[in-house]
């Protein structure tokens, strides 16, 4: 591992000059004025336009399609039903590149939820398109719906297995215990409603295929792509340069994309295929429901000594999703003892898919709830009981952590939120209004993963300076912190730095997900950056035509993009006149962080699965963001409305290569958070499994209007085991740990304890 | 195949004309109408456009009425200084109303005349069963999901929830809708739920104007609406109000949104009102007879309670009582 002390560059030991500075986001501008171009803008000669056409049914089989009237509709190039669609191939397994298991039906027949799609209708409008689809005559026989994890018949599910835990013997020290909590903990199915609605724009050139698509894992996307065409890889280019959010859902590609694929190639010309707001309900998944009971044991100081969950969460008839419930039961507290269970609950949704947190969100809420409960029953105050548990290390592995400050982030977010002036006792608190305020505390963690990819770097005798990866930018700033990166390493400004993102001709990128990117990013970029800095530096000494050549020096510096002897900065030349002076166009250098000796075979198979993550440090420690959420709320009894009024939160998330731009993930976490805990979910149809609130009318999320002021801090310091330029994930973990912490405070507030989201006027209404 | 037409109508017999042929509809800020057309909720042949027409988007002071063009636009009645001081509550339950981009479009007549937010109705292709849509065709809300849905005036043949907030003022302020053809008072103008008639109105006739008296009652009037998210979402309760405190005791007019079929008077709570001294031990008691003839599911049960609470809530404020 990299020993900080010896780092020259770009690091947060050595005064790096850029990265760690708050730098306002590089394509802020071109965003605001509406310049940047996402993947629905493209809009190539000749294109056509598809939509989906969703099923009408909860489960069943599609015995006909009547399309006569669709195809005879004005503007109709194609209709594709289950019965007429060409058969795709079979990707190599998304999770290890082993051969795929059988080829791609896109339109499969059998129905297993309300809303697959069953057709697409290719036309030179969309409006024609629309009005085509709607003229399609579609026969079902309708199968027995088990519409969600709460139908009666959904039955108890099935063990997971792979996830339990048992660790000592949970049962026995909770029946030792002094107290004992129990209770069972709800949430809802959750929407990554991202501003931008997936769909993908492809056309293609003999047998290569672009595919212009918002993507949050390019190279995986790609490998799909080449996977039902059957063609090279590389022949698949994906591109995606701006990515309107993402949360998870635009990891891998779906239906929409292989029917612009496949269109295209029957019709010889573009087809874009856009996913309506209603349809990014049922063309991919959201969060899963889940439910938990949990036993917490302390001793009489408040120390865990036991800790059994039972959990279950919801997935599809069809692929067996873990929302992984025990993510952060497992490991937040010291508990000697602890015994964990998930089942699966097979219901006819669309099978559920990673979003932001993806376990952590629902294991936090059960446990950080449980944690205050324990302290009520035990008269603890919340902060202290938490310190109390501090794990010195991963209590679930026995690995150190790489760091762990959340003590920090407690003491230090109780100091800013004024914590000590809390009364123990519920329904102390009141506004001058008369209604209740209740302060509450959670906290929250996001374990690290790292991953493999490439950086390259280009420096051309015109001046400029390039960046060069297909990881991509999906508002969280990828571009901006690369740009500072590569400056601090080559010695430049970040402004001088062009970062070209997105696009799968570029170096191999990780994926953007499990908050990874940033960190290996910044790590090759920064590796690519030195060894072109040594590159320059080299050719300045040695080449024919350079000012420095016999210059007898035996290095020479750069800084803000002009060579010079070192303390000398009056014989300084441009890197662009350097390059110029000794007769080259373009420097180029690509650097990797795969293991010495890994084949061609290799890299592609762990770039483009999921076989390539992996833990950080070699696995030698454990390594995890953490945070500390305190909030206030102002609970209007009669009501039963909640209104957020002050959210505090800490965090550990390591080094932040931008704080400016780290404090908007946080701060969009924690707004997420408050959508999470008071407004957001799906409504299932109990009848045949529809999501009733598909439109974000219907569908809350936050407004301005819910949002109150959001004092985020860091408490964290360089980790050079997380990565190598000290950083630990800062995406996702906002979010964790917010629904508790709101809820703790409604239970502060009212004495109400409402243990299943949302926690909206109809739950608070339905208990006072 | 599904051909939509458009017709920008330059005068009321043009648009009257249009709008007799079968299929046609008005159109004004289009915010329901474009909506629910996408949807196939609504699948007009022919569009109206009534944006043009002259003079129907004025707000004047007139023999001690209130007029509100039917072509005025939400924001602007929201912030109209006469609106304001006469009758504040209407300027309340706009300015409360969807969101600013739509209250740049939406217009005052359109407002009224809003659809339902009952998924059962919007989603035509999967749930044919849908009294509003086609008369005698059933109700697929019965059995779904219905935490939004009406406990006040809901049947079988329909509990889908009138939506609005405007008319629920405009209820309590006794209004009335002026039209091409008559004088309705708005508490009349929408049907019986379910009927497979929105309206009263003829298929051509125009809205031109509501009216409210500009009155003891309208200058003290309010409108307190509840719902989970603070902006941009239908009630789940409101509350408007007008209280004439000028003569012997206090005359209280009271009308209820976001539980009922349609904007819903509530003449026991008025009844128990006027009995005698607004105490609070009477307005709780009057808040209490409410929900007397409510109908819930176990969804929208809650309803019951809070339509309760906040009837009384808006009581006593408005009585200075809090
Ligand atoms: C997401 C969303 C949230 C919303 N939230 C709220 C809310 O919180 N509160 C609220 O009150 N409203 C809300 N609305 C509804 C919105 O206020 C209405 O859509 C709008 O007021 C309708 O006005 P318009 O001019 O756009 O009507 P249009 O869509 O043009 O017309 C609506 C109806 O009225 C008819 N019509 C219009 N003008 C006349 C006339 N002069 N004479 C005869 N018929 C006429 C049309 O034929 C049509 O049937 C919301 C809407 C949306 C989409």
């Amino acid at each position: 591992m990299t020993d900080p002390t010896k780092r020259k560059h770009g690091d947060a030991s050595d005064g790096a000059l850029h990265l760690g500075s708050p730098l306002a986001r590089v394509d802020g501008d071109r965003k605001v004025r509406g310049e940047a171009a996402y993947a629905l803008d493209a809009a190539p000669a000749g294109l056509a336009h598809g939509v989906l056409v969703r099923g009408t049914i909860g489960a069943g089989t599609v015995l006909s399609v009547d399309a006569a009237s669709a195809r005879q509709s004005p503007g109709v190039l194609m209709v594709f039903t289950p019965f007429d669609t060409p058969v795709l191939g079979a990707p190599d397994s998304f999770l290890d590149g082993t051969p795929g298991e059988g080829p791609f039906h896109v339109f499969p027949a059998s129905i297993l939820h309300w809303g697959q799609a069953v057709a697409a209708v290719i036309a030179e409008t969309r409006q024609q398109a629309e009005t085509a689809a709607a003229l399609l005559r579609i026969d079902y026989a309708p199968g027995d719906v088990v519409p969600s994890i709460l139908s009666k018949d959904a039955g108890p599910g099935v063990p997971v297995g792979a996830v339990d835990i048992d660790r000592g013997d949970a049962e026995a020290a909770l029946a030792g215990s002094v107290f004992r909590v129990e209770a069972t903990y709800e949430t809802p199915r959750e929407y990554h409603v991202p501003i931008e609605p997936h769909g993908a724009v492809a056309w293609w050139e003999g047998d290569r295929l672009t595919v212009r698509e918002p993507s949050q894992w390019i190279d995986a996307m790609a490998r799909t792509y080449a996977g039902w065409f059957g063609i090279p890889f590389e022949n698949v280019r994906l591109i995606s340069h701006f990515v309107g959010g993402g949360f998870g859902s635009k990891v891998t590609a779906m239906t929409h994309g292989a029917v612009a694929a496949l269109a295209a190639r029957e019709l010889g010309r573009p087809v874009k295929v856009a996913v309506t707001r209603a349809q990014n309900f049922t063309a991919h998944g959201g969060r899963a429901a889940t439910r938990q009971t949990l036993r917490l044991g302390a001793d009489a100081d408040g120390r865990l000594k036991a800790i059994v969950q039972d959990g279950e969460s919801e997935t599809s008839v069809f692929v067996p999703f873990v929302e992984q419930l025990n993510a952060a039961t497992s490991v937040m507290y010291d508990v000697p003892n602890l015994r964990s269970r998930q089942r699966l609950v097979h219901v006819n949704t669309v099978t559920p898919a990673h979003m932001r947190a993806p376990g952590k969100h629902p294991s936090a809420f059960g446990l950080e709830s449980a944690i205050d409960e324990l302290a009520h029953l035990a008269g603890i105050d919340p902060v202290e009981l938490r310190l109390r548990n501090e794990a010195g290390f991963n209590p679930q592995t026995g690995q150190p952590w790489s760091s762990r400050r959340l003590r920090e982030a407690l003491v230090e977010g109780a100091r800013r939120f004024g914590w000590k002036d809390r009364p123990a006792a519920p329904r102390s608190m009141r506004d001058a209004d008369g209604a209740f305020l209740g302060w509450g505390v959670a906290a929250g963690l996001f374990p690290a993963l790292d991953h493999f990819g490439e950086a390259g770097l280009r420096v051309d005798a015109d001046g400029s300076i390039e960046v060069l990866s297909a990881g991509i930018d999906m508002g969280t700033g990828t571009y901006t912190i690369l740009a500072q990166a590569a400056a601090d390493a080559l010695g430049v400004l970040p402004g001088d730095v062009t970062v070209r993102l997105g696009d799968s001709e570029l170096p191999s990128g990780p994926l953007a997900g499990n908050s990874l990117l940033a960190g290996v990013m910044t790590g090759l970029v920064h590796k690519a950056a030195a060894a072109m800095r040594e590159t320059i530096i080299g050719l300045a000494l040695t080449e024919q035509g350079s000012p420095f050549r016999g210059s007898e020096l035996n290095t020479l510096d750069i800084t803000r993009g002009r060579i010079h002897p070192t303390l000398d900065e009056g014989r300084a030349v441009p890197i662009a006149d350097l390059l110029k002076a000794i007769g080259r166009d373009r420097i180029e250098r690509i650097e990797d962080n795969f293991p010495a000796g890994t084949s061609a075979q290799e890299r592609h198979r762990i770039m483009t699965t999921v076989a390539g993550l992996r833990p950080p440090d070699g696995g030698v420690s454990s390594v995890a963001s953490w945070c500390a959420h305190f909030v206030e709320v102002k609970v209007d009894e009669d009501f039963g409305t909640v209104r957020v009024r002050r959210v505090v939160s800490g965090f550990d998330c390591g080094r932040l290569y931008n704080p400016h731009l780290a404090a908007s993930q946080f701060r969009g976490g924690i707004v997420m958070g408050i959508g999470q805990a008071l407004l957001e979910g799906g409504r299932v149809d109990p009848r045949d499994g529809r999501i009733v609130n598909d439109n974000l009318g219907d569908y809350l999320i936050p407004t301005n209007a819910d949002i109150p002021d959001i004092e985020v801090f860091s408490v964290g310091e360089p980790d050079f085991r997380a990565a190598p330029m000290g950083g630990k994930p800062v995406g996702e973990i906002g979010i964790v740990g917010v629904a508790p912490a709101i809820c703790n405070a409604v239970f502060h507030a009212t004495g109400q304890r409402i243990r299943r989201l949302p926690l909206d006027i109809a739950a608070l209404l339905s208990t006072n | 195949m599904n051909r939509l037409a458009y017709l920008r109508a330059s005068s009321l017999e043009e648009a009257k004309q249009a709008l007799a042929l079968p299929g046609s509809i008005a159109l004004a800020g289009g915010t329901t109408v474009v909506d629910l057309a996408k949807l196939g909720a609504m699948k007009p042949d022919l569009l109206v456009d009534i944006g043009g027409l002259a003079g129907l988007d004025a707000v004047r002071v007139d023999a001690g009425r209130l007029h509100i063009g039917a072509l005025a636009r939400m924001a602007d009645v929201s912030r109209n200084a006469d609106v304001l001081r006469l009758a504040p509550a209407i300027a309340e339950s706009i300015e409360r109303a969807a969101s600013g981009q739509i209250r740049n479009m939406a217009t005052i007549g359109g407002n009224i005349l809003q659809r339902t937010r009952c998924a059962y109705f919007r989603d035509a292709s999967t749930y044919a069963a849908c009294n509003r849509r086609t008369p005698g065709s059933g109700c697929a809300a019965i059995g779904g999901v219905t935490p939004n849905h009406a406990i006040l005036g809901a049947t079988d043949a329909c509990m889908a929830t009138y939506p609005g907030d405007l008319a629920i003022v405009l209820a309590a302020l006794d209004a009335t809708v002026h039209t091409d053809m008559r004088d309705v008072a708005l508490v009349d103008l929408f049907a019986e739920a379910g009927s497979g008639r929105e309206t009263v109105l003829a298929d051509d006739e125009i809205i031109t104007a509501v009216s409210v008296a500009a009155d003891a009652g309208a200058a003290r009037s309010s409108y307190l609406k509840l719902r989970d998210r603070q902006s941009y979402e239908f009630a789940a309760v409101s509350v408007a109000l007008a209280v004439d405190l000028t003569g012997n005791g206090p005359q209280i007019r009271v009308a209820v949104g976001g539980v009922a079929t349609k904007p819903w008077r509530l003449p026991s709570v008025e009844a128990v009102l006027r009995a005698g001294p607004p105490t609070r031990a009477r307005i709780a008691e009057a808040a209490a007879t409410a929900a007397g003839d409510a109908r819930s599911t176990p969804d929208n049960h809650f309803k019951i309670r809070l339509l309760t609470r906040t009837l009384e809530r808006a009581l006593l404020t408005a009585l200075d009582l809090s």
